[in-house]
């Protein structure tokens, strides 16, 4: 072998495993750079209770409310849409012009930046209810559509063509082949669906900023729908760029980290579980 | 026939739900244009576009977003440059080198950078990686234009390898048997034919990364100072998104610096178009093969 191939695969070699090197230390300094500065900052207090100018301590409980809050009304909504869209895409939908266009429509709002959601979610919801928790859920309910679809597609194609056909021999309806042997067979699409939206609503904060606003007020779930309020990602923000509370800050960004870090093994777990049960 | 008019109305339902998606579209599409456009009617295209200096609490306002624009240019092609390498490198030893244990390990690392909140980013940006870079290179002020490209760079980062190692993972294996059983060494035949042969996946990697960069708001607001210079690297600038959220909170509406804010939002969401569309022939191309 000549000395120029041995220099090149020398390199490139040497590249990639220091490419892949700084991938692994970059998360793993991520990591224990937010939980070190992190975690001491959590506190029973800092959990529990409200922030108070009385005291002048912070609490972040209204945030973490306001972020379950969120989540179930956003999962609530976008749940049925996105499951019925995907089931008119795979089950109904014959005109192959009319799917390209809806596939293309949801690959466009996947590709939307969350700061142009946030805008028009400002200007229809916001406008309309305005800036409120029930805006901001609005908005990421867009946001999340096509993740929804896209994963309950996914599990809608890995339903036998027999399955149906054996329904429909029987002779059962459409509506009733969709309720009793199709609907089953999505059940893991919609839990990675839920999964994956739940990730992205807790990291979200541009979309919500000018939606549901930055209100550290404690409401409970009958009235918070219709007040301003912060998510934790927003209130980290608010944190640390407007009041400069970087120890708040840094904690709430340990609960983010530990948040996502469940939600990969979860989504994980059950892309194994559902995987394994299939082949069985 | 009850039965019949039952299912039709059931596959209306669903008809519905399916084009909701294209209504979504429609929607922000309209809105955008509908109150994107009165500002730059009342500023001039060519102003608007082209003006260097944006100054919109002035007495004497001025809606120039040239900057913002090249900003945001420069800012995505320094994220590229630095995000694109190191991720295409980690994407072939992760498909092609690695043992199976360590890319499980290593992938499942990459996907907890995908999942990190953009916030998280902009807050360790602002802790480590500005006083970095004021100690480092001696300027007064380390938050600017390289600090958000060294954040977007880490950002994009786990898209680029994701969508890399599908890529590369589709290529046959006849391909790379052919190309050993000819005489080339595993890493020449990954870089010369492996890679070759995924280059419209790798390309639609790239094309997402650019989008992912060039849409970012809350991490680049963090790390990137915020005042409305003309780019350079030291300096803090604005982008597109920091440009519409910086000043959206304080803008009363109907003003012309809120309608100027939308038009910005508008320009953007033209580039995030293009950029759609190209990821989308990409997409195509690979699947075609």
């Amino acid at each position: 072998m000549n000395q120029k191939r041995k220099l090149y695969i020398t390199t490139m070699r040497g590249l990639m495993v220091i490419s892949t090197a700084l991938t692994a230390a970059l998360v793993l300094f991520l990591l224990g750079y937010v939980l070190i500065k992190g975690i001491p900052n959590i506190t029973w207090e800092l959990l529990s209770t409200k922030p108070s100018y009385l005291t002048e301590r912070i609490g972040i409980l209204p945030d973490i409310l306001n972020t379950v809050y969120i989540v179930l009304a956003t999962l609530l909504v976008v749940l049925p849409l996105g499951v019925g869209a995907a089931i008119y895409l795979t089950e109904y939908a014959r005109n192959k012009r009319l799917v390209s266009i809806i596939e293309y429509a949801s690959e466009t709002l996947s590709g939307i930046p969350s700061i142009i959601y946030g805008l028009v979610g400002m200007l229809v919801f916001a406008g309309n209810f305005g800036t409120s928790l029930l805006a901001g859920a609005l908005t990421l309910v867009i946001m999340n559509l096509p993740t929804v679809m896209r994963t309950t597609q996914e599990s809608l194609k890995t339903v036998p063509q027999s399955y149906r056909e054996g329904a429909f021999g029987l002779g059962a309806g459409k509506w009733r082949v969709i309720r009793t042997v199709v609907l089953p067979g999505c059940v893991d699409g919609v839990i990675t669906g839920c999964i994956l939206s739940i990730g992205r609503i807790l990291g979200e904060s541009a979309a919500l900023l000018f939606t549901a606003g930055f209100a550290h007020s404690l409401n409970s779930i009958f009235t918070a729908f219709t007040r301003p309020g912060a998510t934790l990602s927003v209130a980290l923000y608010v944190y640390a760029k407007e009041d400069g509370e970087f120890g708040v800050a840094f904690a709430i960004a340990a609960i983010l980290m530990v948040l996502t870090l469940l939600i990969n093994l979860a989504a994980s777990l059950v892309g194994k579980y559902f995987a394994k049960r299939r082949n069985a | 026939m009850k039965k019949r008019l039952f299912e039709n109305t059931v596959h209306g339902i669903f008809l519905m739900l399916g084009l909701i998606t294209v209504g979504c579209v429609l929607l922000i599409t309209v809105y955008l244009i509908v109150s994107g456009i009165p500002a730059i009617k009342e500023i001039g295209l060519a102003n608007f576009l082209f003006g260097k200096e944006w100054a919109s609490t002035a007495t004497e306002p001025k809606f120039g977003i040239l900057p913002f624009i090249l900003t945001s240019v420069y800012g995505t092609a320094g994220a590229i440059l630095i995000g694109v390498p190191i991720g295409f490198l980690t994407a072939v030893f992760l498909s092609k080198v690695a043992e199976k244990k360590t890319r499980a390990v290593i992938e499942a690392a990459v996907n907890l950078l995908a999942g990190i909140p953009s916030v998280v980013y902009g807050l360790v940006g602002m802790l480590v990686l500005v006083p970095g870079i004021r100690e480092i290179f001696g300027v007064p002020d380390g938050s600017g234009l390289l600090a958000a490209i060294i954040v977007l760079a880490v950002m994009i980062l786990p898209n680029i390898i994701k969508v890399s190692i599908t890529a590369l993972d589709a290529v046959p294996k006849e391909y790379e048997d052919a190309s050993l059983a000819l005489g080339a060494t595993p890493t020449e035949t990954y870089f010369k034919v492996s890679v070759p042969a995924a280059k419209s996946g790798i390309a639609a990697a790239v094309v997402l990364g650019v989008g992912r960069a060039i849409g970012e708001a809350m991490a680049v607001m963090m790390v990137a100072g915020n005042v409305a210079n003309m780019p350079s690297l030291f300096e803090s600038v604005r982008f597109l998104t920091t440009a519409v959220a910086s000043e959206m909170a304080y803008s009363s509406p109907g003003s012309l610096q809120r309608n100027a804010l939308f038009s910005i939002a508008l320009v953007l969401f033209l580039f995030i178009m293009m950029i759609n569309a190209a990821l989308n022939f990409f997409l195509k191309r690979s699947k075609e093969k």
